[in-house]
């Protein structure tokens, strides 16, 4: 009596239902797969849509005095209770055009003179997973403005910064430690190792 | 074509009378390849005309046949099938055939006898140019048996009146094309490969030329302008070029040499006679005597060249020489020096 009640309620409802069903599996067949199509259609139109492209910064701005806010440190030890490690973001390293920029930079400021394409020469290798300096954003950009011993020159005053965070991008990327979409696939000129992209993370 | 030129002293106005025709007349041949100044141009712009006269004469005539026969077909009612007719068809049709094939016989050998011409094979030239494109400048070197002899430059390039000259296209980074309308065809420069075009300018003036081949953001602004003038002239401007860069001649000077010496500018760019050795960036020696700022882009002054040091990107956006945000003195002190340069 429960259940009949409802049924009794809306008798027609189960009847146009069940046509309608045998209507698609008899006919509708087409009509079925041209819905899925359009369902997928728009929503791989609505994935596409969130797509974003990398904006790529046309005017650059004044270069910024600012260095790092004295966080950086080259050594481990400290005394008394340890701070936390603070990294600072190099947000170079999320633009697939600065790392190239970076990559262009190398060459254009001969760091590939000491460093060769990586693989070191005159100065230490950077495509290796050994830092003497640390491996950080913070301590490579360091490293570039202000020299270390042994020939290491200091860069300072003679880069915009933006210029020195797209080359700590670059010779991060050669570690594998920039995200894949953003590091180099190829280079303008002979390739001479594998590609900065291809490169396995180091620990 | 040739609006903008105004403030180059354009098209010859230098080395002609200044009448205020020949003004004009230059004004119309500043970027023009319907204005020949040379012979390789001369025979561009000839199979141009040629090809022109002959589609215009052929387009007419089909016009004209094809109005008789819209006229013909409404005054038929019934189709003539008899065999005079047929037979007139037949001889209109071996007419228009034999006529096309004719006329593009000629075409192709008039185009095959104009590249003939073209050709820069078994030419005798009095001088070699290197010119490499850059995203997005030019850069021009005068080569020379002796090294010490090589002049350097970028964004203008002379040449003597009445002499062939090779040049040597190379490219560092993208494909760009040499165009200069005036002159010759286009020519692409394709990195890791060497192109050979021969020019010649047989009238003296001034040209602009452009990258023809799509190059990145400031394609559009990728020029250079070409100076076409008297043999002397051009031996006495390479003697200039060869030489290194004057000293500093008083205390500004001395100041904006140290600027660009100890700032950014020297990581780029490179002034012959200084310690400032870089090739990313044109070669400064002698920007001083230059007309043009940024490949072409601007007129050579104080005040847009203080502006192009500031901050090139707000005349070409995209451009790779980064924004430079010295003291107003340092700034005024460079552009001394820079302007010194001549």
């Amino acid at each position: 009596m429960k259940n009949s009640h409802p049924v009794a309620q809306f008798p027609s409802l189960p009847a146009p239902a069940r046509g309608s069903s045998e209507s698609c599996r008899a006919t509708g067949q087409p009509r079925n797969r041209a819905t899925h199509a359009l369902i997928l259609t728009l929503c791989l139109l609505a994935a596409a849509a969130a797509c974003r492209r990398e904006q790529r910064q046309l005017r650059r701005s004044a270069p910024a005095s600012t260095r790092t806010g004295g966080i950086v440190r080259n050594a481990e030890l400290q005394p008394g209770q340890p701070w936390p490690e603070v990294t600072v973001r190099n947000v170079s390293e999320e633009k697939a055009y600065d790392v190239n920029e970076g990559q262009r930079l190398y060459r254009a400021y001969n760091c590939n003179g000491c460093h060769a394409n990586g693989g070191g020469g005159i100065g230490p290798p950077l495509m290796d997973d050994y830092w003497i300096y640390g491996s950080h954003p913070e301590n490579i950009h360091d490293v570039i403005l202000e020299g270390r011993p042994n020939g290491m020159p200091s860069f300072a005053g003679k880069l915009p910064d933006y210029q020195v965070w797209e080359i700590t991008a670059y010779v991060r990327s050669m570690s594998g430690l920039v995200p894949k979409n953003t590091a180099p696939a190829r280079t303008d000129h002979m390739q001479t190792k594998i590609s900065e992209q291809s490169k396995k993370e180091e620990q | 074509m040739g609006v903008g030129g105004w403030w180059l002293g354009v098209g010859g106005a230098e080395f002609q009378s200044p009448t205020p025709n020949s003004l004009t007349l230059a004004f119309a041949s500043y970027q023009d390849a319907l204005s020949p100044a040379g012979p390789y141009a001369g025979t561009i712009a000839g199979i141009w005309w040629v090809y022109l006269l002959i589609c215009a004469v052929v387009w007419v005539l089909v016009m004209i046949g094809l109005a008789l026969a819209v006229r013909r077909g409404r005054r038929r009612v019934e189709p003539d099938k008899s065999t005079a007719s047929s037979a007139h068809g037949v001889r209109v049709m071996t007419f228009a055939i034999a006529a096309t094939v004719g006329i593009l016989l000629a075409m192709l050998i008039a185009s095959i006898a104009a590249a003939r011409a073209l050709s820069p094979h078994g030419e005798r030239v009095t001088r070699e140019i290197l010119v490499t494109g850059h995203q997005w400048w030019w850069d021009i070197q005068y080569l020379d048996e002796r090294p010490d002899r090589i002049a350097q430059t970028a964004n203008e390039l002379h040449v003597p009146v009445g002499e062939r000259v090779r040049v040597i296209l190379a490219s560092s980074d993208v494909i760009h094309s040499f165009w200069i309308p005036n002159l010759h065809g286009k020519r692409d420069l394709i990195p890791g490969y060497k192109s050979i075009l021969t020019i010649q300018a047989d009238k003296a003036g001034i040209y602009r030329a452009q990258c023809a081949e799509f190059c990145g953001l400031q394609h559009a602004k990728m020029a250079f302008i070409v100076i076409a003038e008297p043999k002397e002239d051009f031996e006495r401007w390479l003697t200039t070029m060869r030489a290194p860069a004057p000293h500093p001649k008083n205390a500004d000077q001395q100041r904006g040499q140290q600027v660009f010496l100890m700032t950014s500018c020297v990581m780029c760019h490179a002034i012959k006679g200084t310690s400032a050795g870089a090739r990313t960036g044109p070669d400064l020696t002698h920007v001083g005597s230059r007309r043009t700022l940024g490949a072409a882009v601007i007129p050579n002054s104080r005040g847009n060249l203080a502006g192009w040091i500031a901050d090139a990107g707000s005349v070409k956006p995209g451009v790779l020489m980064p924004p430079n945000p010295f003291d107003p003195d340092d700034l005024h002190a460079l552009v001394a020096y820079l302007e010194s340069l001549k």
